[in-house]
């Protein structure tokens, strides 16, 4: 924990941050709906879809290392310090869910190919190596994750967007603003965090959105 | 503080408006969980999903348990494809270069019984695995019908229902399949030449057709609509229908297993380009026989495999894994193909156990 950062808490995410977070957005949802929609079709959409999936997927990995790197080095605002101690613990965990996510569902993909014998193809000759030996046995466990954490992705997705609309709508605490640049500020007035309040400190990293 | 102090100290909303924009935030949450369920088919039970279809493929009769789905039986070889160099004009497909490649490959016939005597293959089925030094890959499953039974994956799976086995009699309904054919005019080509296509005995003196159509891009980037085909350089023996009861159920893995021991078998790899109004989307209609056809190269079989470990076995040979140069056209069969295939993929690797990798020696079964 870097205490000067603390001391520093941003108010909003910085416009780098705010745009990741919005483009990955838009890349994760397509990225799910994608994935639910080929594997229930048969349709001449499947080849299109699936052409979408892997190099979107590869996408979203090298995005998200990025993101990553870029938060390390910014910081995050502070949640409010008058929220739940039971809602600051979900925001902090649904956000470690939501970045372990992204980072290990892209190479899950890429495994299971490996392993599942198939060239990597993300655009005409530009392919991919294998990261993973031919097995079967490997292709069917890391389809089988591939599934249950898409289907995980999603509900986390859900209970985030669900939040982020509880501060946004209910709460009107300036988390949503944080990362939207728009919305209602903190209507009790400045955010002062209290000195030495140990509370606060533990959640000033916690608000990984 | 509960959640309840928290939001009316949140609140110069009243309980009320706290209650609608709860309300509000639960209609955005069941709507983008409703629009999940629906991209997913689960609010549309009709679909027809790669699932139901690779269902329909496993309900013909027989254990097909680490298998796949269809084709369920075969056997695997290896060899080079020796490109000639000619189809470069057409494609840029790096295994269309002159030069030599290697290739895994599938001899099948179109059952769903893994163990299904081989008198039953009334189509028999070459897959290939082509590698290009870069790492491409072309795959392609062909059958030995000049044309394909149905142009689109709903008849498909209805002609499979058909085939399926009835759970109250432990037997296909007889009717069935001839219901099928009565109602549809399109396969009966198909349906003619099931009827008086001469039999063989093997799989080597077959051609294998792609019977789909695909498009082959130049370095202009021009597209040329083409199927393609694996003629056979040793002319087929037909053998009376009567007779192959006789020479056992694994007739022609003994013939392939004796022939390559006699030395390697080649086909010959040739283009079939589209004239004009050939159609591109309808494999049940054969091109006429005058269109421009070219050899690009020559397919080597050099040895054959038992597929329990043989190397084909862990393949998927999806028709849409193309090298650049090679595009699927707009058959709607392709992209079926490759949905079904993935499904059985992804069921026979993880049935794994149910199908042990043991080699067993030619007419061990029974």
């Amino acid at each position: 924990m870097r205490t000067s950062a603390m001391r520093t808490a941003p108010e909003r995410f910085s416009a780098l941050q705010r745009v990741l977070h919005w483009l990955m957005a838009i890349m994760v949802l397509t990225m799910l709906f994608i994935g639910v929609s080929m594997v229930s079709t048969v349709k001449p959409r499947f080849l299109t879809l699936i052409s979408i999936h892997k190099p979107l997927g590869i996408a979203i990995l090298v995005l998200v290392l990025l993101r990553l790197g870029v938060r390390w080095k910014l910081g995050a605002p502070s949640l409010p310090d008058d929220l739940p101690p039971a809602q600051a613990i979900a925001a902090k965990l649904s956000h470690i869910v939501l970045y372990a996510l992204l980072i290990a569902m892209p190479l899950i993909g890429w495994g299971m190919l490996s392993a599942g014998g198939y060239p990597i193809v993300l655009y005409g000759p530009l392919h991919l190596p294998h990261i993973l030996p031919h097995n079967d046995k490997l292709h069917a466990i890391l389809l089988a994750m591939h599934i249950a954490l898409a289907y995980l992705f999603f509900a986390t997705i859900l209970l985030h967007v669900g939040a982020a609309l509880f501060h946004a709508l209910v709460r009107r605490d300036g988390v949503f603003r944080a990362m939207a640049g728009i919305g209602p500020r903190y209507q009790c007035g400045l955010r002062v965090k209290p000195e030495g309040l140990d509370f606060g400190n533990t959640m000033d990293r916690s608000n990984l959105t | 503080m509960s959640d309840k102090e928290n939001l009316t100290r949140h609140g110069s909303l009243s309980p009320f408006a706290v209650g609608g924009r709860l309300a509000v935030i639960g209609g955005v949450l069941l709507v983008s969980a409703l629009a999940f369920a629906y991209a997913g088919g689960w609010l549309t039970p009709n679909r027809l999903t790669p699932t139901r279809m690779v269902a329909a493929l496993a309900d013909r009769g027989g254990n097909p348990l680490g298998h796949r789905r269809n084709h369920s039986k075969g056997m695997c070889f290896t060899g080079v494809f020796d490109a000639n160099g000619a189809g470069s004009r057409y494609s840029v497909a790096p295994m269309l270069v002159a030069g030599r490649y290697p290739v895994i490959g599938r001899f099948a016939i179109a059952v769903g019984d893994p163990d299904a005597s081989d008198i039953t293959g009334r189509v028999k089925s070459m897959a290939i695995q082509i590698v290009s030094p870069n790492g491409q890959e072309w795959r392609s499953g062909m059958n030995d019908i000049p044309f394909f039974v149905v142009s689109n994956p709903r008849d498909f799976y209805e002609l499979t229902l058909a085939q399926d086995i009835d759970p109250a009699t432990g037997k296909p309904d007889p009717d069935a399949v001839k219901r099928f054919f009565a109602t549809h005019p399109d396969s009966a080509p198909f349906a003619e030449w099931a009827h008086t296509a001469p039999w063989t005995s093997s799989w080597v003196d077959q051609d294998y057709n792609s019977l789909d159509a695909f498009r082959l891009i130049d370095a202009k980037g021009a597209s040329h609509l083409v199927r393609w085909s694996m003629e056979s350089t040793v002319a087929p023996t037909p053998v009376p229908h009567a007779a192959l009861a006789s020479m056992g159920p694994d007739f022609l893995e003994h013939d392939l297993v004796r022939r390559v021991a006699d030395g390697p078998l080649a086909w010959h790899l040739v283009m079939t380009f589209a004239g004009p109004g050939d159609p591109s989307n309808d494999a049940t209609k054969a091109w006429p026989p005058d269109r421009k056809r070219v050899d690009v190269g020559t397919l080597i079989v050099q040895k054959s495999e038992d597929e329990a470990d043989g190397p084909c076995r862990d393949y998927n040979y999806d028709p849409t894994i193309l090298p650049t140069g090679i595009a699927v056209s707009d058959d709607p069969l392709l992209a079926a193909r490759s949905a079904a295939y993935a499904k059985s993929f992804d069921l026979r690797a993880a049935e794994a156990a149910d199908y042990p990798r043991t080699a067993r020696s030619t007419g061990d079964r029974p």
